[in-house]
């Protein structure tokens, strides 16, 4: 128990300010049930920068986010952030029915420690569904109501997975628009898992040749820790 | 942390909730007692602890799986364990919860429910005192059983099974404080075994809990 994704901290000093990663991936290997799908992945983010991670079904795309946000270790290599600076959004919400938008997007903002921005409804075109029961809405404004949550963690490094799903056109406007002007330009970083075009201009990373070897072992310990 | 136990809460009293559940568990389980045993007064007085308490444990345990599982279909655990707020604090307040919405009204409703089987005076106090000090227990073990099979396809057998043994010694001390308050014997003994039941399942469980819910996210 106790695994962080920061493993030590960044170098830090006035003239390396501006230069340093938010987040860097070094020779990261991860695994799926035990079994490594994913070897030497590495990369790194400043602020203002996007990752779009490419690559066929089952590459290990959700593995990777997963890896980097905490939710489990690595079998080798290092992720150096700043502890605490990622919020992650999967395919799952976490919104629930019985509340109204706003209900849900204020419990996210106070687990966060945050306020809920007044043009954040605005941003994702929920304006008009504040006070409607989130198991009222479509498939796709549950998902711009899951989207905005990210508006109100406060995080400079986003880790999303699959984000506009279930998204029409105009929804998929919206959300780079938020990811563009509200996210990356005032410094943040986001490392997102997509099939689509969102219009960012940041630089695909495809997956594929990270595959791990089917010999490559290791993680076989991890299904009792 | 507030804002946790405070969207707990809501949600339990919404629509689909299941607040009042175990409750109503509870009243059924003692309104039916009497006609199944007979209206002998004698009998019924002297198996009222007994019953009582296990009538409430059982309700505790209905809403246990519901601790976790629908915060894990949503979504919503990954994303409290990627949140600031410590898993270890979030185990404290999901019990916490579950206590309100469960223990805290079978403590409350056990009064009325021990006239109807003609619980004898005295022991009213102790009934109080016993469920008051050992539902916590409950919530909070009932709590780590549920964190240990969460993401399990029907888990909810698998956790009574290993929930049950756990629950023994709460409801053994529990419904023997009672029996002595009944017969007007001193019950401190079995209440303070039950406190110190309690407080250390408060003490240590959200720690393994915390520890079972990041073995599951993974």
């Amino acid at each position: 128990m106790g695994w962080k994704p920061t493993l030590r901290p960044l170098p830090s000093g006035p003239a390396l300010v501006y230069s340093r990663p938010m987040l860097e991936v070094r020779d990261l290997s991860v695994a799926r049930g035990g079994v490594p799908i994913l070897q030497g992945v590495s990369f790194s983010l400043g602020p203002g920068e996007a990752l779009v991670l490419r690559g066929p079904n089952g590459i290990g795309k959700t593995t990777l986010l997963r890896a980097l946000a905490g939710l489990q270790p690595p079998i080798s290599g290092e992720t150096l952030m700043e502890e605490g600076a990622g919020a992650y959004a999967s395919h799952a919400d976490g919104i629930k029915a019985q509340l109204t938008v706003e209900e849900n997007l204020a419990f996210w903002a106070r687990v966060h420690g945050q306020e809920v921005p007044e043009d954040l409804y605005e941003a994702f075109d929920l304006t008009a569904l504040r006070t409607r029961h989130a198991g009222t809405l479509s498939a796709g404004q549950k998902r711009r109501t899951g989207l905005a949550r990210l508006g109100v963690t406060g995080k400079p490094v986003l880790f999303l997975d699959e984000p506009t799903v279930s998204l029409d056109r105009f929804s998929v406007t919206l959300f780079a628009d938020f990811l563009r002007d509200r996210h990356l330009a005032k410094g943040g970083a986001a490392v997102i898992a997509t099939h689509i075009d969102l219009g960012l201009e940041a630089p695909e990373m495809d997956l594929t040749p990270f595959a791990a070897s089917p010999e490559a072992s290791g993680g076989a310990d991890e299904a009792f820790l | 942390m507030t804002a946790l136990l405070l969207r707990d809460l809501r949600l339990a009293v919404r629509a689909g909730g299941g607040f009042g559940l175990g409750l109503a568990f509870f009243l059924i389980v003692i309104v039916l007692v009497p006609f199944g045993v007979g209206p002998g007064a004698q009998t019924l007085t002297l198996i009222a602890p007994g019953i009582l308490w296990v009538a409430a444990l059982l309700a505790a345990l209905l809403s246990l799986d519901r601790i976790f599982a629908l915060d894990w279909e949503d979504g919503a655990l990954a994303l409290i364990a990627t949140s600031p707020l410590p898993l270890e604090g979030v185990a404290l307040v999901k019990a916490v919860a579950h206590w309100i919405t469960t223990g805290l009204p079978l403590t409350l409703a056990a009064p009325v429910l021990g006239f109807l089987l003609n619980l004898a005076p005295p022991a009213y106090p102790w009934l109080l005192a016993t469920l008051a000090l050992g539902t916590p227990a409950l919530s909070m073990i009932g709590t780590f059983g549920a964190a240990l099979t969460v993401g399990l396809r029907r888990g909810g057998l698998l956790m009574s099974l290993l929930v049950l043994p756990l629950y023994v010694p709460t409801l053994i001390y529990g419904a023997e404080a009672v029996r002595r308050g009944a017969e007007g014997q001193g019950a401190g003994t079995p209440l303070m075994l039950m406190g110190g039941i309690t407080f250390g399942a408060l003490a240590l469980l959200p720690f393994a809990t915390a520890a079972a819910l990041r073995v599951n996210l993974r």
